[in-house]
């Protein structure tokens, strides 16, 4: 398969830790800004700069470029657990060797990402709520910083992007599709690299945070993009590649049901959110929005239910009740499942982006005008042709499932028909949904 | 895109593709074309009135035919509430038990979504209803294509370069 080496373009600038480090930094002050925001701020989420900036300008940078075409680019900069593994490392740049915690390792029944698909789960429940409240989106990032900054103390490495991020754990799941990968170059001399400085470090870098050995690394799925293995290499043996779209949703080794169970979480979240979200459905909302209610209690039940059971059991049906053939061909639907965010998040992100106008002038609502933008209507963007834009996003996702199903059909020599016709289905519903 | 003419592609198979690929095309240009062919209801004049609450429109869903003059009598119930309609690019806004009118001729077909203008509340940016006018053709063209999507997708011939290019 053709790949682009791209390294010799960015290497320079990726070696030197300092532009990331600037890149995280602007990331830290932002992401501490919305959490001060969110609680000293209007609790009008439209007119606070942690709603906004978090769940309007970040969510449409994350699912319409970064994930896309970048896969897991954001984890390289993320916030979250910079403050942990800076005191994990002792250092916010090069290893000194001076680092901190208990440094245990990840308990084995629990490598996989099953925590991330319950806590996903978890704040997808709440959505209603976090996505408006700007005191309780403040609340969510806090227990993130916290549970981030306990893993580093407690676990080696970044047990928390690896494990536990509810975020960490669509964003692996979709980089499959990305068109860029971290790889080695030949693996014949990591062979002979008895060091293994990318996984066990040394004085340029740290030994990979994701716990991965990148000699082995054949998908996206954990590689966090951090560069610490480009960076350690003595070799100059890793390579930043560019390559065709959806490259490892064809590898046939390592596919797992945690994963299987991820694609169906993230379709049938983003179907759920699509009809509580941009539907005219008054009572949903309400039910979505009344946590603790008996509204808010169905309405979980209705949501467990169909992520967890009537789309699983329905592709079960769909894959003729074969265990195998239910796992591999699950990966089938990633393309589906992120092109439906995609147009989920089209909506919601033209629908609302003006507002990051005034909230970058007034971020606590209070009156100020920093940039005189504070003014600045409420204005929809692309409203004709956003319907448009869905419909097509979902068809490509439908085209590009499809065509995945199939192959990935010839691998395990098992017909890819139901599990095209589930695609369909789900098509039809969220066109339905969006654009309908 | 021109492609040159090779040998190969005198094989059953891809003669067999090219027959698909006619076959297709056609069927995507009569999807594409249809609403051209298809006579719209005689326009007529309606009034319908919405009302507003923290968060969401009664009734939820309007349907008028392609043409009609249409009047919305909106009003809030409760707060000042707005009702954007998108693709229309249309506003209009009512203070607490007030109303408000808007009269336009709904002049583009298809589903579109009428949203709250005015900050209203925690679920504002969510307070959606929806202006059916005329048959949504976007939708059954999405529909159709969906379809035939599945139709090119299960016939593509296995040798072709889009099969292979990321097998692995």
């Amino acid at each position: 398969m053709t790949r682009y080496d791209l390294t010799p373009l960015v290497q320079p600038l990726l070696k030197n830790r300092l532009p990331q480090f600037v890149v995280q930094a602007i990331a830290l002050g932002g992401f501490v800004f919305a959490i001060i925001a969110g609680l000293i701020g209007t609790p009008v989420g439209s007119r606070n700069f942690s709603i906004v900036f978090v769940w309007i300008g970040w969510w449409a940078l994350l699912m319409l470029i970064a994930v896309p075409l970048f896969g897991r680019a954001w984890c390289s900069v993320c916030p979250i657990p910079l403050a942990g593994e800076w005191l994990q490392h002792g250092a916010m740049l090069k290893p000194n060797g001076k680092g901190f915690g208990l440094n245990r390792r990840w308990h084995n029944k629990f490598r996989n990402i099953w925590l991330q698909n319950i806590s996903f789960t978890l704040v997808a429940l709440f959505s209603a709520v976090v996505l408006t409240q700007p005191n309780i989106t403040s609340i969510v990032l806090i227990v993130f910083l916290f549970v981030a900054f306990a893993a580093s103390l407690i676990f080696e490495r970044r047990a928390f992007c690896r494990y536990l991020c509810p975020v960490g754990g669509f964003i692996g799941l979709y980089s499959q599709v990305a068109p860029v990968e971290v790889r080695v170059k030949d693996s014949a001399v990591c062979a002979v690299h008895t060091e293994k400085s990318c996984y066990a470090g040394n004085a340029e870098g740290y030994g990979c945070p994701w716990q991965v050995y990148p000699g082995a690394l054949t998908k996206n799925t954990y590689c966090g993009t951090c560069l610490e293995c480009l960076r350690t290499c003595p070799h100059d043996n890793v390579a930043i590649q560019l390559r065709p779209f959806g490259a490892d949703l064809l590898k046939p080794h390592g596919r797992k049901l945690d994963e299987a169970f991820k694609a169906f979480i993230m379709l049938g979240s983003a179907m759920i959110y699509s009809a509580v979200m941009l539907g005219s459905w008054g009572q949903l909302k309400a039910a979505a929005y009344a946590v603790g209610s008996s509204a808010w209690l169905l309405y979980a039940f209705a949501f467990l239910i169909f992520i967890f059971g009537v789309l699983p059991a329905s592709f079960f049906v769909a894959t003729s009740f074969n265990r195998k053939s239910f796992t591999h061909f699950a990966y089938a639907l990633i393309p589906l499942g992120l092109l439906a965010w995609i147009a989920f998040s089209l909506s919601f992100v033209f629908a609302n982006a003006s507002y990051l106008l005034p909230a970058i002038s007034d971020p606590f609502g209070w009156g100020w005008n920093l940039f005189g933008t504070v003014d600045f209507k409420w204005t929809p963007l692309l409203t004709q042709v956003t319907p448009t834009l869905q419909a097509a996003a979902l068809i490509i996702g439908l085209a590009w499932s499809s065509k995945t199903a199939m192959q990935i059909g010839e691998q395990i020599n098992a017909k890819a028909r139901g599990v095209i016709a589930f695609c369909f289905v789900i098509t039809l519903g969220m066109l339905w949904l969006l654009v309908g | 895109m021109w492609i040159a003419h090779t040998p190969s592609m005198d094989r059953p198979i891809f003669r067999k593709a090219r027959w698909d690929i006619a076959l297709l095309t056609i069927a995507a240009l009569a999807i594409l074309f249809l609403p051209a062919f298809v006579a719209a209801a005689p326009p007529t004049a309606r009034i319908y009135r919405i009302e507003a609450r923290s968060f969401e429109y009664t009734p939820p869903t309007i349907q008028v035919n392609q043409g009609d003059n249409l009047t919305i009598e909106f009003a809030s119930t409760d707060v000042v509430h707005g009702l954007y309609i998108d693709g229309y690019d249309l506003n209009v806004v009512a203070d607490p038990r007030q109303t408000a009118t808007l009269t336009f001729i709904a002049d583009r077909s298809g589903s579109f979504r009428f949203r709250c203008s005015v900050t209203c509340g925690a679920l504002h940016p969510f307070m959606i209803g929806k202006l059916e006018v005329g048959v949504n053709w976007l939708w059954w063209q999405a529909v159709g294509f969906t379809v035939l999507t599945v139709i090119a997708v299960s016939r593509l011939p296995k040798s072709s370069r889009l099969w292979k290019s990321d097998l692995t």
